[in-house]
């Protein structure tokens, strides 16, 4: 590849990180905004009243909670769910097993008004009225395969040997899931957990047709911004984006002190068998 | 089976099997059987409900074809019921929005797996995730704010003097269009990505050295090794686009209707859920029926799609 090719392509980058992000930059400044309309054109001063606003705000605070509680929830059924039909679908082979993949990835695909709806129709049959309840069953009726990739996913490089070797060894069921098994499987639990967590807070279509007359806080900052839109919004826009980045920052200085070490290890290694010579 | 039952004993294979067709019975199947028999009875008070009048009939899916009006689909004159012509916009728009999406990503895509530095790479991907992880329904808001008459694009066009007077950008479909674009195309870099980081550089440098010209490169090399990766974005796209409520209720124009605005309607001011539910089944036929032709399209399989 040329020269200039090359610099087409980080101009490229640099414009696309641009447009992803200058929107949500004009988004956050609005938050300090002395203006009833959430803008940043015309200033007409700087005031941090929107987040006193905000911080009166009991309803989002409760949407909050809300939302919270939900994705707890939804977290902890999906992984228990999507780990236990990862291992069962582990160990079955042929038509059965490429049939129940194909009814455990569908859901992903389905539109989630149409997983909103028909939670709620069959629940409400049932005499189950909707409700935050139906929000996470529904919710989990999609994210739970999320998790059920991942874990299969891991399960590919388990050594099966380990658990004949324990089972020889004496160790009772229980003790090989314990023990072998779910240790493995640590990793891609923790990372099924968080996507779990993150894609229930994220969740609108699902939660819309199922939570009663209950709010979360997507669905509360939609009928905010629908109805009489209020700076408040920008306020909480600005702190959630400001806790996402401090996130990301966090996990970098993380990856690059880590890198750092590994370097360094690696240098240290190759002067020992230098002097080793 | 037989192997499970070894390793893991009765109880714990039954807590499995218990599990995962809880999971599939009462989370997927049921409330999707429930869906289909409702969407065929009528919307009747609590009273009627299991009464003589409570019969199976298509009237629910009839009512698509109510109130014909004259719209347009991409310039072209038609003169049809409005739900259908709701639809058919969903789908054009959404299919325009998944192709807008693949020509911003695929450039992108090619750039981190072949153009840039591996050392960076970490870095990169980490400032594109963070618009994605705030939520959807701010980063539509982002764009409501930007796009508005008296907003920030317009003052910045203003007074660079490439325009005389404010533009109106949410009118019809241009608002939703913009919003989808924004919030979705990370979901078609990232499937693209993974493909074409598969692919053997060298192959591309021998045909850079055996004279090929850099069209001719990804028109016979790179963008048919990418071809599972955009079979999956673009599947991922187009079915958040139809799928999606948020940004054509935020970004949306009085005289644009999204189909899931339309299901919304029967469903929450209506409080019609028999409608609501055919509606919503015709929804998910349209998505079944894009997922399988892409699968044919581009051979891929299910498999290759939901990873």
């Amino acid at each position: 590849m040329t020269n200039p090719r090359k610099l087409l392509g980080h101009i490229y980058m640099g414009t696309f990180l641009l447009y992803l992000i200058i929107p949500l930059v004009i988004m956050a400044g609005a938050a300090f905004n002395d203006s009833k309309l959430p803008s940043v054109v015309p200033w007409k001063g700087t005031t941090g009243r929107w987040f006193v606003d905000l911080w009166n705000d009991s309803a989002i605070w409760f949407a909050f909670r809300n939302t919270l509680l939900v994705a707890a929830a939804v977290a902890i059924i999906a992984v228990i769910i999507g780990t236990a039909s990862a291992i069962l679908i582990n160990s079955i082979s042929g038509r059965v097993r490429s049939v129940l993949y194909g009814v455990m990835v569908a859901p992903i695909l389905a539109p989630g008004a149409v997983i909103g709806i028909s939670t709620l129709l069959m629940w409400d049959k049932i005499g189950v009225g909707s409700g935050l309840h139906l929000s996470v069953l529904g919710q989990v009726s999609y994210i739970a395969a999320f998790v059920m990739l991942l874990v299969l996913a891991r399960l590919q490089s388990f050594d099966q040997g380990l658990e004949e070797a324990a089972l020889d060894l004496g160790a009772s069921h229980a003790q090989v899931m314990r023990r072998i098994l779910l240790p493995h499987l640590y990793p891609a639990i923790g990372a099924g957990a968080a996507i779990a967590f993150f894609q229930s807070i994220e969740n609108f279509n699902v939660t819309l047709f199922t939570r009663g007359t209950s709010n979360t806080l997507t669905v509360y900052v939609f009928s905010k911004v629908r109805s009489g839109i209020t700076p408040t919004i920008n306020a909480l826009a600005f702190l959630l984006i400001v806790a996402t980045l401090v996130l990301a920052l966090v996990y970098e200085t993380n990856r690059r002190r880590k890198a750092k070490l590994e370097a360094a290890r690696e240098a240290e290694g190759r002067r020992a068998s230098e002097l080793e010579e | 089976m037989q192997d499970l039952l070894r390793r893991y004993g009765a109880a714990l294979t039954a807590a499995f099997i218990l599990l995962t067709g809880f999971w599939l019975l009462v989370l997927v199947i049921l409330p999707n059987i429930t869906l289909f028999e409702a969407s065929f009875r009528p919307y009747l008070p609590v009273v009627d409900v299991g009464g003589p009048r409570d019969t199976y009939s298509l009237n629910n899916y009839a009512k698509i074809l109510d109130n014909s009006v004259d719209g347009s689909i991409l310039g072209i004159p038609v003169h049809m019921p409005v739900h259908i012509l709701t639809f058919l916009l969903t789908i054009t728009y959404s299919a325009l929005v998944t192709i807008l999406c693949f020509c911003l990503a695929y450039p992108l895509a090619f750039y981190l797996s072949k153009v840039v530095s591996p050392r960076s790479l970490p870095t990169l991907f980490l400032m594109l995730f963070v618009p994605l992880w705030v939520s959807e329904v701010l980063r539509a808001f982002a764009w409501y704010i930007i796009l508005a008459l008296k907003g920030p694009l317009n003052w910045f066009l203003l007074t660079l003097g490439l325009i005389d007077a404010p533009v109106r950008w949410i009118a019809g479909y241009d608002g939703i269009i913009i919003g989808l674009v924004y919030t979705y195309v990370l979901f078609m870099v990232f499937p693209i990505y993974n493909a074409i980081q598969s692919l053997d550089t060298n192959q591309i440098e021998a045909a850079d050295d055996l004279g090929a010209s850099w069209w001719r490169i990804h028109w016979r090399i790179v963008l048919p090794h990418s071809k599972p990766g955009i079979a999956s974005g673009a599947v991922m796209v187009f079915m958040l686009s139809a799928g999606s409520l948020l940004v054509p209720s935020l970004l949306g124009s009085p005289n644009s209707n999204w189909f899931t605005q339309t299901i919304q309607q029967w469903m929450l001011e209506s409080q019609d859920w028999n409608t609501g539910s055919a509606y919503a089944f015709m929804l998910l036929i349209l998505c079944t029926v894009f997922v399988s032709l892409v699968m044919r399209l581009f051979r891929v399989k299910l498999t290759d799609i939901a990873k």
